[in-house]
């Protein structure tokens, strides 16, 4: 079959019918025809589109992106208004994007641990009602699980007229109101406050970072970061002298210490939301549609982690942990030390995975009226401007972005704690 | 002396286990109230299942099936002296409602044709799923997916007997050219014939046939295919095509060809990286600009093209996972038996790369048949669409969880069953020890 490789053709010379049969350069052969074949049809396709455009008048052009976008948006994280432009628009619409994804992943890998775990419990009862969990949350779509969850955030939840002829109270000792329009939570002040800094000053990007929040941040992680240099050095006492100081109390005094201190000098307090006239009045408002979203993509995406983590821990063999305890490793450290590690290496793919499948799917958000990059940029621009070519590149390109980033970071996991191998 | 041994010349009869240790209390003591925790966890999984149970029965258990609008239902609860928003469910919408939501907005006198469809459908996937099933069903499964759309759309019959003779002629320019010159160029005839007969000559072909031949059934539009229906047909069609685009995409993603690999590559991460929504906004306003001006072609045909290319890539995924989970033994093995690609392929690597990737494909599926939903959102009435236009009905305005619940069973049945088919199957290929 392979003779052509071994026999001596050179004495022959070149011949045509080499290309197809010759193993050495029929590789190459179908790769040009291949290239030449897509190359013709992606010309096909463009030309087709632009003499498509060109007749309806609508060459392409991003200059629609400067006009004012006219429509407001309810739920949003930065200042806005309808005479910003459609990019500004379209930059809330991003950032709500992002914060439904952070949060939703969040919430998700705490339930989907937590039911992951419990499915595996010797406790029989608490198993099966994980099981069913799981299975019910997985074969229903979860826009059906996004509507549900609007609906009863509207339909079983009081109005705030309710509050005001006290049918019904806030949670928390006054702090959370759970309304039939959103849910109102106390947000966080600072009466000696170091200020906002605007970032890329009037135009269409423009952010305010509070310097509050950041402070607190490097606070935080100059703690982290401390209190990791403690844990390694009681590591390195350990394994000079196989005695353990006790450390836990120092790292979360260097933590937590430095923080509260900050936050004392800040003068930080809570603002709580108020009933005046027929709503309520400060606080952070969480619009019922983010809400819902959050918790149906959290529920939904939290049932299929705990399946990974469920393969994840019985991945890891029996005799691991028997080999552990036989050294008279506390179970405790058997799981930190032995367990876990070789479990995460199995779970953390899939689960990253579950993000990007969480992050597609905040798309869903325009079946509830949240506006999202989906329902800013191309949904209202997109009527309003009629330049779908122009706003769908740019919402796939800005979602292909968040997509290469996160599996970016997963390939940089696997590669870390791959197994070395011979 | 009394002789004190005493040595025992017959077994003492057993024992009863003490009676903690077996039977309902022993199970009850083992798996439920172990320890301290568990009979926590115990109690509060039961006060979770009362709380579903106890907000849940009341209000399905309600004698309303009869009523044929919200007032009436309420009119009957009222009776009963059951008051408030959520003293009964009315289950009046799904029998009246039951068919529209099945069917969307079909003729309800050519009910039947869909349910035929449905009847051929399970006819035809008794050989691919079951052993048991008569191996010459396997012809009516290839003629199906032609007869399914024929009996949903309707229309002359010509037309889809012009597009299996497109299959036909393939084989039939295999066939010669193979034998004439060589196998690459039979491959290459068997593709180009058809689809120069598909774009250039099926059509007129049809209605050339049609003109000496009526024969056909009422034909339908597509804007009133909807419900169930539209969700199946969308789903099966991507099921069926994307596993063979999936296994060459994965094939050219594994390819030793540069050009081919990138492209590959590039396809599958470019539709794994943007929301299904996003493609299906392409499918809806964009894929008339892709082709010749003034072609216009069916949405739910645009759609169907869509949802296809988008579970491919992810097919693509799954079965390179299978392919590389393949110890390489397995491909020096066919080598050395003097396979050539192609063989290898058919009859060493696929069968194994395949079974690795069962569980991976049906959740593909089931993730496709899912996606079929957001099909609403560009305007295709899916069931979720149907339940809002429900709701403008007068009669109806204010049902909301009786159509909720309906539409979760129904799509939880379709894809409990998948699942469990692939657990079956996965049990009946296991080769393992």
């Amino acid at each position: 079959m392979n003779m052509s490789n071994t026999s001596n053709t050179g004495a022959q010379g070149f011949q045509l019918s080499q290309l197809l049969y010759d193993t050495r350069y029929r590789s190459m052969t179908i790769q040009i025809v291949a290239l030449i074949l897509i190359l013709l049809a992606f010309g096909w396709l463009i030309n087709n589109t632009v003499v498509n455009l060109a007749n309806l008048g609508k060459e392409i052009q991003f200059k629609f992106l400067g006009e004012p976008a006219g429509y407001d948006i309810n739920q949003r994280l930065l200042e806005y208004n309808s005479q910003d432009s459609h990019l500004r628009a379209g930059f809330i619409g991003l950032l709500n994007t992002l914060i439904l994804a952070f949060l939703g992943c969040v919430t998700a890998t705490v339930l989907g641990v937590f039911i992951g775990v419990l499915r595996l419990s010797k406790n029989w009862l608490v198993a099966r009602v994980m099981t069913a969990y799981i299975e019910i949350f997985r074969n229903v779509p979860v826009l059906l699980w996004i509507i549900v969850i609007f609906s009863i955030m509207i339909e079983v939840m009081s109005p705030p007229s309710a509050f005001k002829k006290g049918e019904a109270s806030m949670l928390f000792n006054e702090s959370v109101a759970i309304t039939n329009r959103g849910v109102y939570i106390p947000e966080a002040l600072f009466s000696r406050s170091l200020g906002d800094i605007s970032l890329f000053g009037n135009s269409s990007l423009r952010f305010d970072v509070s310097m509050d929040l950041m402070a607190l941040l490097v606070v935080l992680f100059a703690g982290i970061y401390a209190a990791m240099r403690v844990k390694r050095r009681a590591d390195k006492i350990q394994s000079e002298t196989g005695e353990r100081p006790t450390t836990w109390w120092q790292r979360l005094a260097l933590i937590f210490v430095p923080a509260a201190i900050l936050l004392t000098v800040l003068g930080f307090h809570l603002g709580y939301p108020e009933l005046k006239g027929f709503n309520f009045k400060g606080g952070t408002y969480m619009r019922n549609s983010l809400i819902a979203l959050w918790l149906a993509l959290s529920l939904y995406t939290a049932a299929f982690i705990a399946e990974n983590v469920r393969a994840g821990i019985q991945a890891v063999s029996k005799g691991q942990s028997e080999a552990a305890f036989a050294l008279g490793i506390s179970p405790g450290r058997t799981m930190n030390l032995v367990i876990l590690p070789q479990a995460l290496r199995i779970i953390i793919p899939p689960l990253i995975s579950q993000y990007l499948n969480l992050t597609k799917n905040t798309s869903l958000a325009i079946a509830v009226g949240y506006m999202d990059l989906t329902g800013t940029l191309m949904g209202i621009t997109l009527n309003q401007t009629g330049r779908e070519m122009e706003t769908l590149l740019m919402g796939m390109a800005v979602y292909l972005t968040i997509s290469l980033l996160i599996s970016g970071v997963m390939n940089w996991y696997n590669n870390s704690v791959k197994l070395v191998e011979r | 002396m009394e002789n004190l041994s005493f040595v025992r010349t017959d077994m003492v009869p057993q024992k009863a286990p003490p009676a903690s240790e077996v039977g309902m209390i022993g199970w009850m003591r083992t798996n439920l109230f172990s320890s301290v925790g568990n009979s926590i966890l115990t109690i509060l999984s039961l006060y979770c299942i009362y709380l579903v149970i106890a907000a849940v029965l009341p209000w399905a258990i309600s004698p309303t099936w009869g009523a044929s609008s919200l007032t009436e239902c309420r009119g009957v609860l009222h009776e009963l002296g059951r008051e408030g928003h959520f003293s009964g469910a009315c289950w009046g919408v799904i029998r009246e409602r039951w068919a529209q939501l099945l069917f969307g907005f079909y003729p309800s006198e050519l009910y039947f044709r869909p349910v035929l469809a449905f009847i051929g459908l399970g006819v035809a996937l008794a050989p691919v799923l079951f052993d048991g099933a008569p191996k010459k069903l396997l012809w009516f499964t290839a003629i199906f997916p032609f007869l399914c759309f024929w009996l949903i759309w309707g229309g002359s019959i010509w037309l889809p007997i012009s597009i299996i003779l497109g299959f036909v002629l393939a084989v039939v320019a295999y066939g010669v050219i193979a034998k004439a010159t060589s196998t690459l160029f039979g491959v290459i005839a068997a593709i180009l014939t058809p689809i120069i007969w598909w774009l250039f000559l099926a059509l007129p072909f049809a209605s050339a046939l049609n003109s000496i031949l009526p024969i056909g059934i009422q034909s339908v539009d597509s804007d009133i295919i909807g419900g169930f229906m539209l969700a199946v047909l969308i789903g099966l069609t991507g099921i069926i095509l994307s596993l063979p685009i999936g296994i060459v995409l994965a094939l050219g993603r594994q390819s030793d060809l540069p050009i081919v690999k990138g492209v590959c590559v590039a396809f599958i991460e470019f539709i794994r990286g943007v929301p299904l929504i996003t493609l299906l906004f392409v499918a809806s306003t964009l894929l008339n600009y892709f082709m010749p001006p003034g072609t216009s072609f069916d949405l739910i045909l645009r759609v169907m093209i869509m949802v296809t290319v988008f579970a491919s890539a992810y097919m693509a995924e799954v079965i390179r996972g299978g392919l590389a989970a393949l110890p390489k033994g397995q491909y020096e093995a066919a080598d050395s038996l003097g396979l050539d690609f192609w063989q290898a392929q058919r009859l060493i690597i696929m069968p194994q790369a395949l079974k690795i990737s069962i569980p991976g494909i049906v959740s593909t599926f089931i993730g496709l048949f899912k996606d079929t939903t957001l099909v609403g959102i560009v305007g295709l009435y899916d069931p979720l669409l149907l339940s809002t236009n429900i709701r403008a009905d007068q009669a109806w305005n204010g049902i909301l969880w009786e159509l909720y619940g309906f539409i979760a069973v129904i799509f939880f049945i379709f894809c409990f069953s998948m699942s469990r088919y692939s657990m079956y199957l996965e049990r009946k290929l296991a080769t393992g020890h």
